[in-house]
Formats: structure tokens, sequence, C-alpha cells
């Protein structure tokens, strides 16, 4: 059985060689050309003259483009058409694409967008939080507000209050493959090889700007050197420019953007202010929260709302919180539109709870740990018990989005991960290791994750699958997710190898492919092995039927008594190589080939009102993080990690915990060591890895212990498995807290420590702790 | 020009026309050799990692800002030229067993400098990867692969280089040539002598040592390299020489090299290279280059500082020697003339008081916030004399002059509590940038200071020396 095997990245061979093609590598067609962008150079203004003659002196250049001279639509906008690919008149932040070049080479093309002369009048440029506040500059007119009871009453009759503010920064993707799209004229048409995760989306924009039906352009992705959301929709602007420029030279075009165009023109994570205000009772169980989310989403809309909207879905994390107010505000800003990453506004909102189980806990003096067990929701009970009948779920069940939490596993994980993880002893050791150093001092902590899997846009729920077995018994397979590095293909294809009783290596899964299985949704929201896996599953059993009972006649038994296994189809005393029996199937005129088709059952989300099942299901885990701090250069390490996650019934174990150790890793740089850093001018300064510092090698934890929990999905979802490709990422939470306890052992008073958490933001609460 | 050397153990030549094309632009575009990778263009993500061989051995540097002429009589290996899907390399096998690759991209270049490391025989695999980022998987993987590696033979091909290299030396690859109209459009000089005649003719001319940074003017700037001269065949200019009281170091040896060497006489120095950009980059870079450069955040010039280096400066056949402090006289600018080059640095041989720190973001591959550099002497526990020198909190590298007086005379015991503070600030403004505020600047500096002492009286003061 191939499900539940630790089977390699089916590339993995490929990768290790420098084998495996990305879309920088394919061989091109002779007369390729290349494209660059000219950028704006200030946040806000009106264009008031554009000399574009030096670029197009410039040697290698074929033709350059403004706005003026698309041929149809100018937008690269994910969801609300208000992302030109070329600026009109108006230029809305310092990076924006004003003018596309055109040109015989990469180089040349980088060198002639430097010599556009653009003259500006300047208009006032919103890049803070507090300036858009300001100016009232938002989307969606007001905040956002969801009430669940009255928080306000709440926290007024609570024992104890707590109130406080704390940012959460910026995150850049820093996918090692940039950006990247190919385009080649097809007759009346385009196909477009692209890096991205939602290919779908790319055939709309290019057929948008082309004039075409969808049907005229086929995308294809291959893989991409990583995605982490950041090639949701940040792919579109050179895929159509690809495509424009490919039909209007009758030549095949590419384009890629330099490392600093791409973190200068892209999205990044949204960086969010989240002030709170909470009230507990005398024993630490939280009686009532009110959040206010200040969510900078940059100059387009992009897909800012949803991304919000799961902040707040996640504001609960593992607690039952009786009474909650959230207030969300979605700020425009003269900045890079912030965009999907991994987690989409589920780390923020977490962050914010976990903030105050932190802070209660230091105001409170009870243990962190014991804090947040009082306030976790009630456990479904055992890992293989079936789902409750939501009526058997009293109101301390239900999130304050009002979905009951059937499945609930935190109390039973992470009272498991606690002994494992020695939590109660270490703690004790370290108070007392911290009591004999000055200098140095260490700190530890234990954070949940419940993370809602689905789109909340529910129609995005849905996947399709093409799936084809050839005469000689091997199985190509195409379906509609992408594969970024999380090792989708290797499940999907473990999934079909299952379904036929095969090996692994007899299904090849193709490149993804907008001919083959149309209208997909993004490879996002950590659903593509859910989603893809199951329509995978339903085509093959298509065929599997079909197979078995042609099988069935020819052995002349019963349909029952037809199985599939170890590469052989058994008929009771009779046994055939799959081989043998596809090809009798094909003898006998028989369909090979099916289409699979999956929606995600059972959701229902009212999204104005914040009520609803937007979740299929949750997936749980749960960290605990040791550091180390210089009290002196605010300095610090990770020394130990001991993580114990759900994944239901493992697809892969082996991939499941690659994806558990990375989230964890890229989690944790977002809440240390990375930076990034914009100028009064609305300049990005950490443009490039020289100046933004995504974790090395040695940055990873010294121990780190990785487990999976041994549950199964109690939802119908494939093989019970569960999503892997977020979660996780948030269980780097506990770093920041183990950091905060570190910095708290320093003083008596609340540390406040920041995000992300660089040895200045450290020392300076190393310093607030020490009441300095 | 003429450029030869081994790509992937076959003799290989290039024309060179134009000095600014780099490694990895003539491997993938001019070779299809694609599994080298661009993810930066800046020397700072490793996705580019190729092997360098020379008699001096075998390096992983990074093909991305590596020029052409800088080829010239070297051996290279890329990821297709490791190992293949008959016989991948042990790191390879190993990579693809313990499922150290995800999205790949960073993939060839880590399975080079593994491999590179594995040849070697480097253990410190955190260290050997320090210049190679992966996004995806957390490194644990990668770490289990360099592992599982260790134990496993080194294929023979991965040591032939040297040897082929050196036969094929003497026969294909020659000289480099003058330069000028005979063959332009650059200049290899093989020795320091032909380097001061090149330079007294054509004073203008771009020096071109490691090019780990001149690279970038290259790759992110986009200027073309004008009447370049490439430094890296001139071996008299890449010793490291001892005496009694002295170490005289080539402005031509290599950071690595430094490193190495620094090991028994300088400690905390040799610490503080060991953080120094990657091993890609101080395979590469020179300290000659690392001083000339004159970056207010060099990571070598504090403690060059503060172990009273002195910087040998030939002009022609002149001759001339100024302190390293000296030599800096605004940002980015030195005291050397245009027709003039380092020749070599000479350092203290005995400082056993010298303790160096660098503040960044991150450990590795990381360019400082600050960096400090003390070299004190004890006399019956107090303070006898002082060279304090600071890396980040001026335009130029600096010695504290008001610190290190405040200093003289103290005890040991008192200087945590000493109120150095206001010298430092008489010492120092410095400004605030995306790498730190200048509070955090003068408040790290001043505990700097605290640590200093703590250090010498043999507290634990890192946080790398602490375990779970």
């Amino acid at each position: 059985m191939s499900v539940g095997a630790p089977l390699a990245h089916d590339s993995a061979a490929g990768h290790v060689l420098g084998s495996a093609r990305y879309i920088d590598d394919l061989p091109v067609p002779a007369g390729t050309l290349h494209l660059a962008f000219g950028l704006s150079t200030i946040a806000h203004g009106t264009i008031t003259r554009m000399d574009l003659s030096a670029v197009r002196a410039a040697p290698g250049v074929v033709a350059v483009l403004v706005a003026a001279d698309l041929p149809y639509a100018n937008d690269v906008a994910a969801a609300a058409a208000d992302e030109p690919l070329l600026a009109t008149g108006v230029v809305h932040y310092l990076g924006q694409p004003v003018f596309l070049v055109i040109a015989e080479s990469h180089l040349a093309a980088r060198r002639a967008a430097r010599l556009g002369q653009i003259d500006y009048a300047e208009l006032p440029a919103i890049l803070t939080i507090d300036q858009a506040l300001a100016a009232g500059s938002r989307y969606e007119g007001g905040p956002v507000v969801w009430s669940n009871g009255d928080a306000d009453t709440a926290i007024a009759g609570a024992a104890h209050l707590i109130e406080g503010q704390f940012e959460t920064g910026a995150q850049e993707h820093f996918y090692l493959e940039g950006q990247v799209a190919l385009a080649l004229p097809a007759e009346a048409g385009m196909v477009v090889h692209s890096s991205s995760q939602h290919p779908t989306e790319i055939q709309h924009k290019v057929a948008a700007a082309l004039g075409y039906p969808f049907h005229a352009v086929r995308v294809e992705v291959r893989r991409m050197g990583g995605g982490f959301g950041g090639k949701e929709s940040q792919g579109n602007a050179l895929a159509v420019a690809c495509a424009v420029a490919a039909k209007v030279s009758g030549r095949a075009c590419k384009m890629r953007y330099d490392r600093d165009d791409d973190m200068t023109i892209t999205g990044k994570r949204h960086d969010f202010r989240i002030h709170y205000r909470a009230g507990f009772d005398a024993e630490g169980r939280i009686l009532g929260v009110e959040f206010v989310h200040h969510v900078r989403c940059g100059w387009s809309q992009d897909l800012s709302l949803p991304v919000a909207d799961r902040a707040m879905l996640h504001a609960d994390n593992a607690y039952f919180i009786p009474a909650m107010r959230i207030e969300s505000h979605r700020l425009r800003t003269h900045t890079q539109s912030a965009t999907a990453f991994r987690g989409f506004g589920g780390p923020q909102g977490m962050a914010g709870i976990e903030r105050v189980m932190e802070h209660a806990a230091h105001h409170l003096g009870i243990d962190a740990l014991e804090l947040r067990r009082r306030n976790f929701y009630t456990d479904a009970g055992g890992p293989s018990a079936p789902p409750r009948p939501p009526e058997d779920i009293s109101l301390k069940q239900c999130t304050h989005y009002g979905q009951p939490v059937v499945d609930f596993e935190l109390g039973a994980l992470v009272g498991e991960l606690e002994k494992s993880a020695d939590y109660a002893a270490r703690k004790q050791e370290i108070a007392s290791w911290n009591s004999t150093n000055r200098t140095l001092k260490r700190g530890i902590a234990l954070t949940p994750v419940k993370f809602g899997i689905s789109f909340t846009l529910t129609h995005l729920n849905q996947a399709g699958a093409l799936v084809q077995v050839y005469s000689d018994g091997s199985v190509g397979l195409s379906h509609g997710g992408t594969e970024m590095g999380q090792g989708l293909h290797r499940k999907i294809g473990q999934v079909a190898a299952a379904a036929f009783g095969i090996g692994i290596d007899a299904v090849r899964v193709e490149a993804t492919d907008t001919g083959k299985v149309p209208n997909t949704s993004a490879t996002a929201a950590s659903s593509g092995a859910d989603m893809n896996g199951m329509a995978v599953k339903l085509a093959c059993d298509t065929i599997r039927g079909r197979i078995a009972a042609h099988i069935a006649g020819v052995a002349d038994v019963d349909l029952q008594e037809v199985h599939f296994e170890g590469g052989q189809v058994f008929t009771g005393e009779r046994a055939f190589s799959f081989a043998e029996a596809v090809a009798s199937a094909y003898q006998a005129r028989i369909s090979l080939s099916a289409t699979g088709f999956y929606a995600t059952p059972d959701l229902a989300w009212d999204r104005k009102a914040g009520r609803g099942r937007p979740f299929y299901y949750f997936a749980y885990g749960a960290a605990v993080s040791e550091v180390v701090i210089d009290t002196l250069s605010g300095e610090n390490r990770i020394l130990r990690t001991d993580i114990l996650h759900d994944v239901g019934a493992s697809l892969n174990p082996a991939i499941d915990i690659g994806q558990i150790e990375g989230g964890y890793v890229q989690g944790a740089g977002w809440l240390t060591t990375e930076e990034l850093v914009w100028n009064d001018a609305g300049r990005l300064l950490t443009h490039a890895p020289s100046t933004y510092k995504i974790p090395a090698a040695s940055d990873r934890p010294r121990l780190f212990n990785v487990a999976l929990w041994p549950g199964r999905n109690r939802e119908a979802t494939i093989h019970r498995s569960k999503a892997v490709g977020e979660p996780p990422l948030m269980l780097a939470l506990s770093v920041h807290q183990a950091l905060g306890a570190a910095c708290a052992a320093c003083g008596p008073n609340w540390p406040g420590l920041a995000a992300p958490a660089t040895p200045e933001a450290v020392l300076a609460a190393v310093m607030r702790a020490r009441g300095a | 020009m003429q450029i030869t050397f081994l790509l992937n153990g076959e003799t290989t030549q290039y024309t060179l026309t134009d000095a600014s094309v780099t490694l990895l632009d003539w491997l993938r575009e001019d070779r299809g050799l694609t599994g080298s990778k661009e993810a930066c263009r800046e020397g700072d993500c490793g996705a580019c990692t190729v092997m360098l061989s020379d008699a001096t051995g075998s390096r992983a540097i990074n093909a991305c800002i590596t020029l052409m002429a800088q080829m010239h009589g070297k051996a290279l290996r890329t990821v297709e030229g490791i190992g293949s899907s008959a016989a991948p390399h042990p790191v390879q096998q190993a990579l693809i067993e313990t499922h150290g690759s995800q999205c790949g991209f960073c993939t060839p270049g880590i399975a080079v400098a593994l491999a590179t490391a594995h040849l070697n025989g480097e253990h410190d695999h955190d260290a050997a990867l320090a210049g190679n980022l992966c996004r995806c998987t957390g490194y644990a993987p990668i770490i289990r692969a360099a592992d599982a590696a260790a134990g496993q033979p080194v294929p023979d091909y991965m040591h032939e280089d040297a040897a082929k290299l050196a036969e094929t030396a003497s026969a294909q690859i020659s000289s480099g040539g003058r330069g000028g109209a005979e063959s332009p459009p650059a200049y290899l000089p093989a020795n320091a002598d032909e380097l001061a005649a090149w330079l007294l003719a054509h004073p203008s001319s771009t020096l071109v040592a490691g090019g780990t940074d001149l690279g970038l003017a290259v790759t992110k700037a986009l200027k073309p390299l004008d009447k370049a001269v490439f430094l890296h065949r001139c071996a008299d200019l890449q010793h490291i020489t001892t005496n009694a009281d002295e170490i005289r170091i080539g402005a031509g040896a290599s950071i690595a090299q430094l490193l190495r060497a620094m090991a028994k006489p300088h400690p905390a120095f040799a610490a503080l290279l060991k953080r120094f950009a990657s091993p890609q980059i101080r395979a590469m870079a020179t300290l000659g280059g690392n001083i000339a450069n004159g970056s207010p955040i060099a990571d070598a010039p504090p403690v060059l500082i503060a172990l009273g280096a002195r910087v040998h400066l030939r002009r022609g056949d002149a001759r001339r020697e100024v302190a390293l402090e000296d030599f800096y006289l605004g940002y980015r600018k030195q005291d050397r003339a245009p027709d003039e080059f380092i020749e070599a640095i000479t350092i203290a041989a005995h400082a056993p008081n010298l303790r160096a720190y660098k503040l960044s973001k991150r450990f590795d591959q990381d360019i400082s916030t600050l960096c400090a550099a003390f070299n004190l002497s004890l006399k019956a526990g107090r303070v006898t004399s002082a060279r304090v020198a600071f890396g980040g909190m001026a335009a130029v590298p600096a010695r504290a002059r008001k610190l290190e007086t405040a200093l003289i005379g103290q005890r040991l015991d008192d200087i945590a509590e000493a109120a150095l503070a206001p010298s430092l600030a008489e010492d120092f403004s410095p400004i605030s940038d995306l790498r730190g505020s200048a509070t955090y600047r003068i408040q790290a500096a001043e505990n700097l200071v605290i640590r200093y002492a703590r250090d010498l009286a043999g507290e634990a003061v890192s946080v790398l020396e602490v375990a779970s």
C-alpha cells in the first residue's frame, strides 16, 4: 500500500542532480525575447511626463510598452480589478511597474528599464497604519466587526484585566526561485509556462489581456521553486506581460524578476497592529476579549479581505472564549500590495490570543501552559473517536463564529507533548539556571495550534482530476494542484497507486495544465492534497470499477471478488498482472480514462455576519521551544524544539514531517530575524538576502524532535489524512513566547517583546523587564 | 583574451571579450548547464554554488558574482559534475534518502556545498552551509543527509581536478597575457611586480581581488567592468608569514586562508572570521579587498585595528606603510593613490586578551549592525593599555579613543560597573539604518564593554556556548 509510506519527493533525484527544470531552465525557441519592468521611483504621484527615448534607444531593445499600448484589459488583480499591469497616470507605490521593456536579452531589458525618465507630481503617500487611519484610507468603507456575546461587559466584570498592543511584522516569501513566466505564441492562442500556484487565474488574466476566450490560453506549471502563497497572485503580472509581448512580437517571451525587483514589486505577509483587552477570573479563565486588528494591506486589495477574515477566524486559537469582539481595519497604503503567505492571516490572529495568554500568565503569576490548558476547548475524546453530533456539543465548544469544535485534540496532544518534551522539569531547571547566570537567560514555552481547513470563500473548495491508464498499465494523471515543493504530486501519486494497487513507479503525475483540468482553485489554504487527492481517487475508482467489471466477466466471478493489490488484479482463483488486466480491458474497448471531481461537503459560511461553518475540520499541533538570550546584546538562539502535530492518518509521513520542520523554521524566521524595513519615502530598504535575513542552517533548533500525533481525521477526507501546509508555521509562536519568557526572567515587569524579536527588540524587552 | 580552465573535468577554453560576464550566466546561458540556479545574484543565497579547485585545494564559491576571468587556470565542478543519475554523489544520494529537498531550487547549490565539504573532510555542516539558504525544509533533513554521507568515500573524480589541472597547466594555460591591445579586456598579472608596473601605466584600472563586492557592481548596479586587473594569479601576494612579533598577511590572502592562519595566534579573530559572510565568499574574498573596499561595516578592520594593523602600500617600486585607522579618511575614502595598491597588512603576533564581537540580525552570512574588538593589557588587575575599535558606529571603522583612555587604570572587575557610556558617546554618534537604530548601537556598544570584562573573567557570555 503506497498510502502512508514515507516515499521520497517525486522529483528528488532531479533536484539533487540539478536536472529538474524550472521555467528559466527550459530550452527556449530561437529569437525568444526577454522582458523587464520600468518601476516607479516614488510611492504616490501623478505621472506628468514620461520620456522613454533612452529606453527605446538602448542596445537590444525591441519595443517598449506603456499602459496605452495594451490592446485589451490592463488588469492583473486577483480580486478587485484594481491592479493594472502598467500604471495608468498615477503610481500607487514605489516599485509599481510603469512601462515594459522587450529586449533581446534579460540583461539588455534590465539595463534599459533603468533609463526611463519619468516626472511626477507627488501626492501625499500613506505608508503607515497611523497615516492610513488618519486619512481614512481603507478597504470596505469601515472596519469589519464580529461580536459573540458581550465582551465589554464580560471584561468589565472580570477580576483581572489586561490590555496591550503589539505588532507582527511583514514577511517576505523568499521563494528561492523568483517570479518567472514564459509565453509561447500558438495558433490563435497562447501557451504560458508560469511559476504560479494558480494557473487558472493566470489563464483568465492572460485571456483578458489578449482578448481571447479562456480556451485559447493554456497554462502549464511543472513545478515552482517555492511558493508559500507568494505565487498565488503575484505571478499574474509576468505572465500577462509575456503573453502581451509574445502576441505583439510573434516571438516567445520570457520574464523573470531579479531578486531586488521581485522584493520591491511583489506583496508580502500583512503586517498587523493588534490591540487587545481581556478579562480573566482569579483562576485564569478567560471571560472576554476585545481585539482590534489594524491590517496594512498595501495599494491594491489583492487577497487582503480573506486574509484579514482568517486572522479574525483564528483569534480564538485553541481557547473557548465566552465573549469576543473583533474589529478589523483593512487599511490601504502606498506600499506593495500585501498578499497570501502561508497561514493567510491565521498566524497574525493566533499571535494575538497567544499574546493575551502570555500577558495574562505574567499578570496572574500562573504558569503559562497551565493557564492555556484551563482555557482549552474540550477534547473530542480519543484520537479515533467518531465525530460528535453537533447537538451533543455544549456552547463551550463553539467558536466565536459559531462553528462547533467537534474534533478537538489538544488536551491529550499537549499532555503527551508535555511529557515527551519533559516540559515541567526543564522549566524548573531553566529557572534555576537563570538564577545563576546574569548575562545569559533561557526561556521555554509551549504553544498550541488549531487551524481551520477550507477556503473561506466556499466556492473555491472544489477540485478536478484527469486520470489516464495506458494500455501498458502505466498511469498518467493530472489534477488541479500545483507542485511548489510540498510533495503534493508524490502524495497524489500515492493515492492513485493505492487505488489501482500498483507501485508508485507506474504512476506519473503530469505538469499542472489548464488544458487537462479546468477551472481549478489556487493551490492554497493547505487544501492541495485534501481536495485534489479526493478528485484523483474518485477518477481512479471509476476506472478501476470499469476494469474490475471487465475482469469479473473474463474470469467469470462476482464483481466483489475482484481486488487490486501488489500490481495484480485478483479474481478468486485467477490473478492478472495489472498490465494484463488493462490490456484486456483495452481490447474489450473499455474507456481507461476518467475525470474526478470533488467539492468539500458541509460548508456554510456567512462572511458578513461572521457566522457559520467555514471550515471542514481543524488541524492541531503543539510545540515546545527553548531559547537562550544574551541580555547584553539581545542575541538569541533556539536550543531545542519538540513538536507533536496532527496530520490525521498521514498520506506520507516523511513529507508531512518535512512540512512541519520547514513550516516551523519559516515561522521562527518571521518572528525573529526577518525584518522588512521601509524608509519614510516608502522605499523598501530590505530587498535582497544581503539585507533581509531568513533563517540559515545554524538557526534551526539545535535539538529538533518532530513527531506525528497518531490520529485519523474524523471527517471523511482522503484516507482520513489532514492538511499540513500551513498549520505548522504557527508552531513557531512558541519561539517568540520562549524569548518572552527569557526576557521576563530579567526583571519583574512585563517585557512586551516585539515581533520580529531581533536582537534589538530582545534587548529593549530585557530593559523593560528590568524597569530600565 | 583566451581563458582556459577545467569544467567538470574537461579542458575548456573561452574567449573573453567582456570582463563583466559572470560565471553563472555563462554556465546557464552559453553552456546550458542550468543545474546551478540564480536566486539572488549577489552571493547571499548559495543557489549557484559551484566548486573551484586549484593547487591550494577545493572550495565552494558563488558562480553568480564570479567573473569569467577569475576562472583562468582553475578547475570548476558544477552540480552536473559532482554526480550523475547512474552514480549520484554520496551527498546527492543521502539528500534523496533523508528528504533533503522540497522545492529543489536551492538543492543543487546545497549538494555542491556539501560535496565540497565532504571532499575536504569537514564535519561542521552548519558552517559548510552558512552560505546556502533553503526556504522549505528548515534544514534538518539536509543536515541529516550531510551526516549520513560523512562516512561514505569520496568519489575518485572529486580528487582528480587538481592533478589534472597541474598537467593541463604547463601545456595549455597561458600566463593570461599582458593585456592591452593584444588581449583585452582584462589583465591578469602573474605577480606583484607585474601589477605594480601595470598600475603605474594604467592608474585608472579597477582591481579585482576576490570580486565578492565588485561583482555586485556588475550584477546589481549593472555597471560594466572597465579596465579590470584580476589579482588572483599573484601568488606572491597571498602568503601569510609570522615572526616573533608580527604576522604579515599578503593582501591577496583569502579570508578562508586567514581564518585558518588565525586559529592558533588569535582564536578570537578566527571566531569572528567564521562569521565573515559565508564559506563561498571567504573562499574568494581577500583581506586586501576587505580593507581597500573601505566599508564602515567590514568585519575584519575593527579587529585589525585592535591588533595595531599597519597597511603596506606599494606604488611602482616605492613602498610606504600607514596605520590602518589612519588609512580610512572618510566614508568609502582611503589614503591610497590610484596607482598604488595594498601589498600586505601586518598585525601583532600576540594579543592574549583580544576579543571580538559581531552583532547582526542573523548569526551566519549577515552584515554587522556593529562590531567591536578589544585588545587590552593588564598588570596587577588594572588596565595598562587599550586598543578598542568599532565597526558600524561611524562612517569608517574607528578606534574608540575616549573609551580607551577611560579604560586605562581601571580594574577589570570594575569595568562592568564603570561609567563608560559618556566616553562612548563622545567617540561615536552612530546612525539609524535598516540594521539597527542609533539607540541600539550605542546601548549595545556599551554592553559589549561589559561583555568583554565578563568574558575575560571566564563568564559565559555567548548564546552559542549554551546547550539545552
